[in-house]
């Protein structure tokens, strides 16, 4: 469907040392070859556990064994020498790890909150020595807390009002409930998590890692060793998937690694091997989602009133965005007088969650989408039908009161997805059968929820080459194909060939910091600011090409920051404005199959359509709404993290199930294209929508078997409890 | 021990239990083959022996012992299935692809939809959803790309590793 189109030879503006400035072949739109392709299906693609270096030792973590408890004496017996051993009595700066609250302990000095919390840290030369160790900790154990529900500690509430919910709900003539609840996921990037660092002979150390935020493990490092920041230097190594599993953790494990070869004087590798990924790193938020609406018999959504709970685990970290992005997510795409939400992220003594695509919509979206289908199932309306009753159109106004503009595509990626799936034809055609089909329509907000853009200033710069122009930014590529598409935007506003613009790979001594890599913002904000870059560097070459300006001239770097665009207001203390400066539109329609014996969904179709904005690099966007549909997918059907006193019990790829070929169905994806002003080319984000729809597609399609389902994932053993229930 | 990989061979100081992945990397410093879970699970680590996908984290050492071991490096970076995952999306963080190209050597030239499915459900990947390899491996095996020495194994792929 989205086949790549040969690199066409073209004007090169190198010939004559002019740029080319009215060539009418752009690389945005085009499927050019992606930046790091030859590395990656070559082999000679460096990830961290390729590098090695001289004198290099390995680190482990010792861990908690309780959930909850004070430490009360530690036995080492490490049987022989050569063994260096770091607690928190090395921490030379602050025992935390900073993020939005410092109350996540590098190494933990008294107490655990966590059956993963990280107590001591050893290295050796010898990988087999280092596992032999013993490292025994008792512990005075406490009552633990696993149900966020029951958990005296709050982490973070909010609440976005609109209008008079108890007035408007107390008018409606039907009121709809229900409570739905969604599981842990684990993110299973296929490289797992991995750092190496290295003491600088001059005081200070680098680390290179496998990671999405180089600027968040720098500022990690910088308070944990007590170092200036010039002496902290943090390289991404290329990267084996992120999906947020690389967004916050990885500045624990550099800080390890970096205690490790401070004291050591040696470079220290510390790559966790798959189980101690799936322990101790951060999953999604489980959730428990409330609704209470009111409708009017013909379907209006009167009145919504909505509780969100989050489970964030043991410390503060991500909790609070996670929170509020989900918050303002939760009314799904729909126009509502009068609006309640009330969001709550609670400690209990697990893993802290933490990052994952999406951030806390799809836990509310899922919730949301279910509700509707409820609601019509209620009401006996057509279910595409009231969500195209209900769904935000241009003009109307959120939960939080942004106006939407004209590239608010809600009832347009409806009316494709229905019309392209054949939705009221299978609907009718499957009554009976065991074959289902539901639909979901969804919204994502492109960029730092509310004014997090102010607050972050991003930063992005080009420089001049031999051989053209270099990016300079943090923003990483982990696969989503950040290089190739920052490439296709600032050839194309440089007005030079795709293959004379040469990423650079982020390293925070040589790139500004353009924020982190997440929250669908890397081609709408980072983009954005390149943009600009570039159109103010064709003004400096006049004419130009970049070779040969740096041939006459020298070097030349423009850097530009991130400019608020005017028409964006936000108020962080009432949670008024606008939430995000663009929103993509999603919808999904899953088909699937049910085995009535084995109690087996077998997922067998999926239509996508994606509201994008602009798809810079159809095959990159293709993939990313493919890949973010089967992780969905994976979150709905399979992936359960089974919890057992505190710690996951399934920590292994043979028993948390993420999706094969064999799981994986056929996906039609349709890219629909209502560009924003804020965007390069009119691009919004990308990389998370497309999890928000695949989960509640599939319960609906699952409902439509008689089936009541509202919790995921929907394992055999959820459909066989909803079917022994079902008349 | 002796070792035949990718053409030439090498004498290798692992002891025989040692596990093929790590002599791979560490030792001949073929950094191509990637370990994902080391148990056999998600394929990062498959390389051919004797044309035939094996994961190397789950094979001694001393099982290869005198047969042919082609790793990604062995294809040499222009094969029809490595300009193929490039092109059209089937690489994209490319940590599985090594794995998922090697795995896809093996299915021979031309593969159907239902044998590539079969044929790759032992490699997982995170990143794609599938539907774009699926599109390389039908492109990149279409003129064969998957026959050729290294491929010789695809016969026998079924009792070996696939579903």
């Amino acid at each position: 469907m989205f086949a790549a189109e040969p690199d066409r030879a073209r004007a090169d503006g190198r010939a004559t040392g002019r740029c080319n400035q009215e060539r009418n072949v752009t690389a945005v739109g085009r499927n050019v070859p992606r930046k790091d392709g030859a590395a990656k299906v070559s082999g000679e693609a460096r990830y961290v556990d390729d590098l090695t270096f001289p004198g290099m030792l390995f680190g482990r973590t010792i861990r908690a064994t309780v959930p909850y408890g004070r430490i009360r004496e530690l036995r080492m017996a490490l049987g022989e020498g050569g063994f260096t051993v770091v607690d928190h009595r090395d921490i030379p700066g602050r025992n935390a790890i900073a993020l939005i609250e410092d109350d996540q302990p590098c190494l933990a000095a008294h107490e655990v909150r966590h059956m993963a919390e990280p107590v001591i840290l050893l290295a050796h030369a010898d990988r087999e020595a280092l596992q032999r160790a013993r490292v025994d900790i008792d512990y005075e154990e406490m009552e633990p807390v696993f149900d966020p529900e029951q958990s005296p500690r709050v982490l973070k509430t909010l609440l976005i009002e609109k209008g008079n919910v108890e007035r408007a709900l107390a008018r409606a003539p039907i009121v709809v409930e229900g409570e739905y609840r969604t599981g842990h996921q684990e993110h299973v990037y296929i490289e797992p998590n991995g750092v190496i660092a290295l003491p600088e002979p001059a005081g200070g150390v680098t680390v290179y890692g496998s990671l999405q935020c180089p600027f968040y493990v720098h500022k990690a490092l910088v308070a944990v060793l007590a170092l200036p920041p010039d002496r902290v230097r943090v390289v991404q190594t290329e990267t084996g998937g992120g999906f947020g599993g690389k967004e916050e953790y990885p500045s624990m494990i550099a800080a390890h690694a970096a205690l490790l070869a401070l004291k050591s004087g040696r470079p220290v590798k510390l790559v966790y091997d798959r189980a101690e990924d799936m322990l101790a790193t951060t999953k999604r938020h489980p959730s428990i989602v409330r609704h209470r609406t009111g409708v009017s018999r013909d379907g209006r959504l009167l009145a919504m009133d909505i509780e969100v709970v989050l489970d964030g685990g043991a410390y503060v970290t991500l909790s609070p965005v996670v929170l509020s992005r989900g918050a303002i997510h939760a009314a799904g795409p729909y126009r509502c007088g009068h609006v309640r939400i009330a969001g709550r992220a609670m400690m209990t003594h697990t893993p802290p969650n933490g990052a994952f695509r999406g951030f806390g919509a799809p836990q509310t979206q899922f919730a949301m989408e279910v509700h509707m289908e409820r609601i019509a199932e209620r009401l006996e309306i057509d279910p595409v039908r009231l969500r195209a009753k209900n769904a935000l159109r241009p003009g109307d106004t959120t939960a939080t009161g942004q106006r939407m503009g004209d590239d608010c595509a809600a009832r347009e990626v409806l009316r494709l997805a229905a019309g392209k799936s054949g939705y009221a034809r299978k609907r009718r055609a499957w009554q009976g059968t065991n074959r289902g089909i539901g639909v979901a329509l969804f919204w994502h907000g492109s960029g730092f929820t509310g004014s997090g853009e102010v607050h972050l200033k991003s930063r992005a710069s080009l420089a001049l080459s031999e051989t053209g122009v270099r990016i300079l930014v943090a923003s990483t590529e982990i696969g989503q194909g950040t290089r190739t598409m920052h490439a296709q935007i600032v050839a194309d506003a440089l007005g030079v060939p795709y293959e004379m613009v040469e990423p650079v790979q982020p390293d925070t001594a040589e790139v500004p910091d353009s924020g982190p890599t997440v929250a669908s913002r890397t081609c709408m904000v980072v983009g954005r600011i390149l943009e600009e870059c570039a159109a103010e560097m064709r003004e400096r070459l006049g004419g130009l090409a970049p070779d040969e300006y740096f041939r006459r001239h020298g070097p030349v770097v423009v850097t530009r920051e991130y400019r608020k665009p005017a028409d964006v207001t936000w108020d962080d203390a009432t949670y008024r404005g606008d939430a995000y400066a663009a929103f993509g539109w999603g919808c999904d329609v899953a088909e699937v199959e049910y085995d009535p014996v084995t109690y087996q969904i077998r997922p067998v179709r999926v239509t996508a359509v994606q509201d994008i904005g602009k798809a810079i690099h159809p095959v990159l966007a293709a993939g990313q709404i493919e890949g973010g549909t089967a992780q969905g997918l994976g979150w709905a059907l399979n992936e359960e993290v089974v919890m057992r006193g505190g710690a996951m019990a399934n920590a292994q790829l043979t028993n948390y199930l993420i999706p094969t070929t064999l799981d994986t169905p056929a996906m039609a994806v349709h890219i629909v294209e209502r560009p924003t002003p804020h965007g390069p080319s009119g691009a919004k984000g990308v990389g998370e929508m497309p999890i928000d729809g695949p989960a509640p597609a599939v319960v609906n399609a699952i409902r439509q078997l008689g089936l009541d389902v509202r919790a995921i994932p929907a394992t055999p053993e959820r459909i066989m409890e909803a079917a022994c229930a079902s008349p | 021990m002796r070792l035949t990989v990718n053409g030439s061979a090498h004498d290798v100081a692992a002891p025989p239990m040692a596990r093929l992945l790590d002599v791979l990397r560490e030792e001949l410093r073929l950094t191509g083959t990637k370990e994902g879970c080391g148990e056999g699970e998600c394929g990062a680590c498959t390389v051919l022996i004797d044309g035939d996908p094996v994961c190397s984290c789950l094979v001694p050492v001393a099982q290869a012992e005198g047969a042919e071991v082609t790793t990604i490096e062995g294809l040499g970076g222009n094969h029809p299935l490595q300009r193929a995952f490039a092109g059209l999306g089937g690489a994209q963080c490319g940590i599985c692809t090594p794995g998922m190209i090697m795995a896809s050597v093996a299915l021979g030239p031309r593969p159907s939809l239902a044998a590539i499915r079969r044929g790759l459900a032992g490699n997982l990947c995170r990143c794609t959803g599938y539907e774009a390899i699926y599109r390389a491996v039908r492109q990149g095996g279409g003129d064969g790309g998957g026959a050729g020495e290294a491929g010789r194994g695809a016969r026998r792929r079924d009792a070996r590793k696939g579903t």
